[in-house]
C-alpha cells in the first residue's frame, strides 16, 4: 500500500520498523523532522526504544556507540555541523567495528552558514571506515534503511545511510512501506559477536601498539571490501520480499550504445534522468550510472558499467578544495588502468542548495565539446558575482 | 506548613520523582562485620601497566572491589586506560569499553540505556581522569547526570593531565606546578583555582555524589556500596596521588592523599540531592605546609625567604581554611569517626566500615 509521506517521516517510520533497542539524537536541520518523528512514535507507544535525547551529536554517536557495544540495535541520525562533532566518534565506532546506523541528511557544512543540501558533511568523514550508501529517492531511503540494519549486522561495520537533506527529507512521496512481520521475518534479531557481555567479560577499544595496528587496519580494509557483495546481496534479498531494489553497488540506466555516461550520488540522478528525458531532439542521450555505495567502493563494477563510454561525466555535491571533485578523482583512480577508458569531465554543483535545473543535462553535454574545458570545475559557479581577481 | 517549609517539600518530591523508587534506606546495623564485607571479586587484576605507588590504579582496584562482578564499565582516555590494557592483554575481568577521551559518561548512556532495553540489572560504571572529567568530558557528564542514567561514575582525580606527562587541568590546584604551568620568574605554578565540581555536580539533582580519598579505603568503598545501591545517576571523585606527576616518592602515596585530607585542601564529603549530608572530620588539623613540603609540584612553595612562595603558602591555608569552615570539618577530639581513626567516617551516626 502506498501512502504519501514527508521523507523524514517516512525514515523515522521504516526505522521503527526495524525495533532497534536505543535511539539518540540531537536536532539539526535537516534532519531534525526524522527525531521529531521518532519522538512522536515514541510518545504514542507506536515504537519501543529507549529513546536517549542527549546534549550533543558527540553523545549521540557515543550513546549508540555504547548501546550496540552492550548487544543492542541502535540507531541515530544527523547532518552537516552534527556529522563533523560527530567525526571523532565515528572513527572510533568504524575502528571497533560496531554494527549500528546512522541516517545522514546531507547538508553543507558551515562556514559560510547553510543549511542546504550537498555532501560536503559525509564525505568529511568519507575515510572514517563507515559504509556509506547514497539514496537517489524517498523510496530508496526507506528501503536502504531496512537494509542497513542487516548489513550492519552481517558484517559488523556500521552503516552511514546519506539521502540529500530538503530535497529527499521534506519532500512528499508515495511510499511503499513494509508490514511490520515481513520485516520481523526478513531482519534477524540483533547479534554482535564481540559485545559486552558479563557472562564473557571482554575488553574493547585497548590500546595497540604498532606491532598490531597495521593489521587492525588490514583487516577493516578487508571487511570494508567483503561488504560489497554483502551489500549487493542484501539489496536482491529485499527486491525479492518487496519486489523493489535499490541498484545494489551502483545501477545503469540509459542506453546502451551511448558514448556518453553520467555518473552522480542521491537525488541529483533523478534531475539528470529529467533532463534527458526532455532534451532538445540534437543532444545526445547518454548512459547513467547511480553510484549508491560510496564505501566500499564499488571499483569493479564501475569499470564495467563505463565499458563502451568516451565521455564520463561525474558530476560531486561537495569539494576537495585545492584538487577538485572528490567522486571526480576516485573515479579517475579506477578507470586510470583501463585501456580505452572514457575521458572524464569532473563537475561539482549544486553546492549549499544550488538548485539544480533539469537543463544542466544539455549543458554538461555540450560543454564536453569544449577543448579548453577544465578538468574540473564548479559547474554552476556565476563568476560574475566574484570579484575580477577570484573568478 | 510556613511556606519556605513547603517549598522545600515539593522540590524534594520533585527531585526524589521521575518515575523511580525513593532512595534505599542506608542498612545500618546489618549482621554483617566489615570483615564479611569485605571483597570477594577482584574486577581489577594485577599485572597491569601501572607505575609504582599509583593512587589511580589503587583507587580503581577497591572502587572494583566493591562494585562487585555484574558491572560493566565505560573508561575514558588516560592512564587508567592505558595501563590497564596493552593489546592483546587485559586487566579487567569485567567488561570493559573504552572509546574517546570526553565520552565516557556518554558511552555509559548507552550501554545503561541497552541494560534497561534488555531488561538486565547489570550496573554500567563509567571510568575517567579530571582532565577527561572536570575538563574535557564535562559536557557528556552533565547530560548524563541531568538524564538520570543509572550509572555510577567515578572521577580519578590525580589533578592533571598525567597521561600526556602531566598537563595543568581545571583539577590542577592552585600554585602547582605542571609542565604546562611551570614556576619561572613570572610566575608561581598554576594560576587558577581548581574547580569545585563536586558543587557543580550536585546543581544536577542527583541522589548521590561524594569525594574520597585512597588514604581512606574502607570509607571509599563504603561510599562506591551505597552508590551502588541506588537507581539513577551517582558521582564519586576519588583523590589519587600520582607519584611520578606529583613528584614523591611512590612509598608516600598513602600519605600524601592523608595529608591532603588532615589539611582541608580535599575535604571528603557526601552530597545526597543538593544537601551536604556528611563529613569527614578531621581530629588534628594539619598546617598545609604538611602536605605541600611532601611533593615536588609544590618545591618552589617551600623556598625560604621568597616573599611571593609565603603569599602562595597563604593562599592555600586559606582555601583549606575555607573548607575546613564550609563543610564543619573541625572534629572533636576523641570522636572516633574521624580522620584519627583510620578508616572509620561519619557523623550522622553510621557505624565504622559497614555499608
Ligand atoms: C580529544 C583528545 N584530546 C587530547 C587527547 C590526549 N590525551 C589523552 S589522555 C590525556 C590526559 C588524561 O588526563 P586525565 O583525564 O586527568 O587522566 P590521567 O591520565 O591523569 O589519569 C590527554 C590530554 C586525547 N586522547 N583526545
Ligand atoms: S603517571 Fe601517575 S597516574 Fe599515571 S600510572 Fe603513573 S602514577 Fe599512575
Amino acid at each position: 500500500m502506498l501512502e504519501a509521506l514527508e521523507g523524514s517521516q517516512a525514515i523515522a517510520r521504516a526505522v521503527a520498523l526495524c525495533r532497534p533497542d536505543v535511539v539518540a539524537a540531537y536536532p539539526i536541520t535537516p534532519q531534525t523532522h526524522i527525531v521529531e518523528n521518532l519522538s512522536r512514535l515514541v510518545a504514542e507507544g507506536d515504537m519501543h526504544t529507549e529513546f536517549v535525547s542527549v546534549e550533543s551529536e558527540f553523545s549521540a554517536a557515543s550513546v549508540v556507540l555504547g548501546a550496540a557495544a552492550a548487544g543492542v540495535r541502535a540507531y541515530t541520525a544527523t547532518a552537516s555541523q552534527g556529522v563533523l562533532l560527530m567525526a571523532e566518534v565515528l572513527f572510533n565506532i568504524a575502528g571497533m567495528r560496531i554494527p549500528l546506523v546512522m541516517t545522514v541528511a546531507n547538508r553543507a557544512v558551515s562556514a559560510p552558514l547553510s543549511i542546504w543540501n550537498d555532501h560536503s558533511d559525509s564525505m568529511a568523514v568519507r575515510d572514517s571506515g563507515w559504509i556509506q550508501l547514497h539514496c537517489a529517492d524517498n523510496q530508496e531511503a526507506v528501503d536502504t534503511t531496512i537494509q542497513a540494519f542487516r548489513i550492519a549486522q552481517e558484517t559488523e561495520l556500521p552503516v552511514m545511510v546519506c539521502m540529500d537533506g530538503f530535497v529527499l527529507t521534506h519532500t512528499m512521496e508515495p511510499i511503499a512501506l513494509p508490514e511490520q512481520k515481513e520485516v520481523d521475518n526478513w531482519l534477524p534479531p540483533f547479534e554482535f559477536s564481540r559485545r559486552l557481555d558479563p557472562d564473557d567479560p571482554k575488553s574493547l577499544g585497548t590500546l595497540v601498539a604498532p606491532d598490531f595496528f597495521a593489521e587492525v587496519r588490514h583487516s577493516h580494509h578487508g571487511a570494508m571490501l567483503k561488504a560489497l557483495d554483502v551489500i549487493a546481496a542484501v539489496d536482491r534479498d529485499w527486491e525479492g520480499l518487496t519486489g523493489r531494489a535499490c541498484g545494489g553497488l551502483l545501477e545503469v540506466s540509459g542506453p546502451a550504445e551511448a558514448k556518453i555516461g553520467i555518473l552522480a550520488m542521491g537525488s541529483t540522478l533523478g534531475t539528470i534522468a529529467m533532463g534527458m528525458e526532455h532534451r532538445g531532439p540534437d543532444v545526445a542521450s547518454a548512459r547513467l550510472i547511480k553510484l549508491r555505495a560510496f564505501r566500499p567502493f564499488p571499483a569493479e563494477a564501475l569499470r564495467a558499467a563505463c565499458d563502451g563510454l568516451d565521455h564520463l561525466i561525474v558530476i560531486d555535491r561537495a569539494i576537495s578544495p585545492g584538487l577538485g571533485g572528490v567522486v571526480g578523482t576516485e573515479v579517475a583512480a579506477v578507470l586510470a588502468d583501463v585501456p580505452g577508458a572514457p575521458r572524464i569531465h569532473n563537475h561539482a554543483m549544486g553546492l549549499g542548495g544550488r538548485d539544480i535545473p533539469e537543463t544542466v543535462y544539455t549543458d554538461l553535454v555540450a560543454a564536453i565539446a569544449d577543448p579548453d574545458a577544465p578538468a574540473f570545475s564548479i559547474f554552476d559557479a556565476d563568476l560574475q558575482k566574484l570579484a575580477p581577481e577570484d573568478r | 506548613m510556613s511556606v519556605a517549609n513547603e517549598r522545600g517539600e515539593r522540590l524534594s518530591e520533585l527531585r526524589q520523582k521521575y518515575g523511580r523508587e525513593p532512595l534505599p534506606p542506608r542498612a545500618e546495623g546489618t549482621a554483617d562485620t566489615p570483615r564479611e564485607a569485605q571483597p570477594k571479586f577482584r574486577g581489577l587484576d594485577s599485572g597491569h601497566r601501572a607505575c609504582q605507588g599509583c593512587g589511580e590504579a589503587l583507587a580503581a582496584r577497591l572502587v572494583m572491589e566493591s562494585a562487585g562482578p555484574d558491572v560493566m564499565i565505560a573508561n575514558a582516555t588516560g592512564c587508567l586506560e592505558v595501563f590497564t590494557t596493552p593489546w592483546p592483554q587485559s586487566a579487567w575481568r569485567v567488561p570493559w569499553v573504552h572509546s574517546l577521551f570526553e565520552n565516557a559518561a556518554a558511552v555509559a548512556s548507552g550501554m545503561e540505556a541497552a541494560m534497561k532495553a534488555k531488561g538486565r540489572n547489570t550496573k554500567v560504571l563509567a571510568f575517567g581522569g579530571d582532565g577527561g572529567t572536570y575538563d574535557i568530558g564535562f559536557q557528556a557528564l552533565s547530560g548524563m547526570l541531568e538524564r538520570y542514567h543509572n550509572i555510577l561514575y567515578v572521577c580519578y582525580d590525580n589533578e592533571a593531565y598525567m597521561n600526556t606527562g602531566i598537563q595543568r587541568s581545571s583539577s590542577t590546584p592552585h600554585s602547582a606546578t605542571t609542565t604546562t604551568s611551570p614556576a619561572g620568574k613570572e610566575r608561581m605554578g598554576k594560576r587558577h583555582l581548581k574547580k569545585d565540581l563536586l558543587s557543580i555536580i550536585a546543581a544536577h539533582h542527583i541522589p548521590y555524589s561524594a569525594s574520597a580519598s585512597v588514604a581512606f579505603p574502607a570509607d571509599l568503598q563504603r561510599k562506591v556500596r551505597y552508590a551502588m545501591g541506588i537507581d539513577g545517576p551517582t558521582f564519586l571523585v576519588v583523590h589519587s596521588p600520582c607519584p611520578l606527576g606529583w613528584r614523591h616518592a611512590s612509598a608516600l602515596t598513602i600519605e600524601v592523599a592523608r595529608r591532603a585530607v588532615e589539611c582541608g585542601l580535599f575535604p571528603l564529603v557526601e552530597v545526597e540531592r543538593g544537601a551536604v549530608t556528611n563529613v569527614m572530620p578531621i581530629r588534628n588539623v594539619r598546617p598545609v605546609t604538611d602536605y605541600l613540603e611532601l611533593q615536588g609540584r609544590f618545591a618552589h612553595l617551600m623556598k625560604g625567604g621568597d616573599a611571593r612562595a609565603e603569599e602562595e603558602r597563604a593562599h592555600l591555608q586559606a582555601l583549606a581554611d575555607y573548607n575546613i569552615g564550609v563543610f564543619g570539618l573541625k572534629g572533636e577530639g576523641e570522636d572516633p569517626v574521624d580522620t584519627g581513626g583510620i578508616a572509620a567516617v561519619g557523623r550522622s551516626g553510621r557505624p565504622a566500615g559497614r555499608v
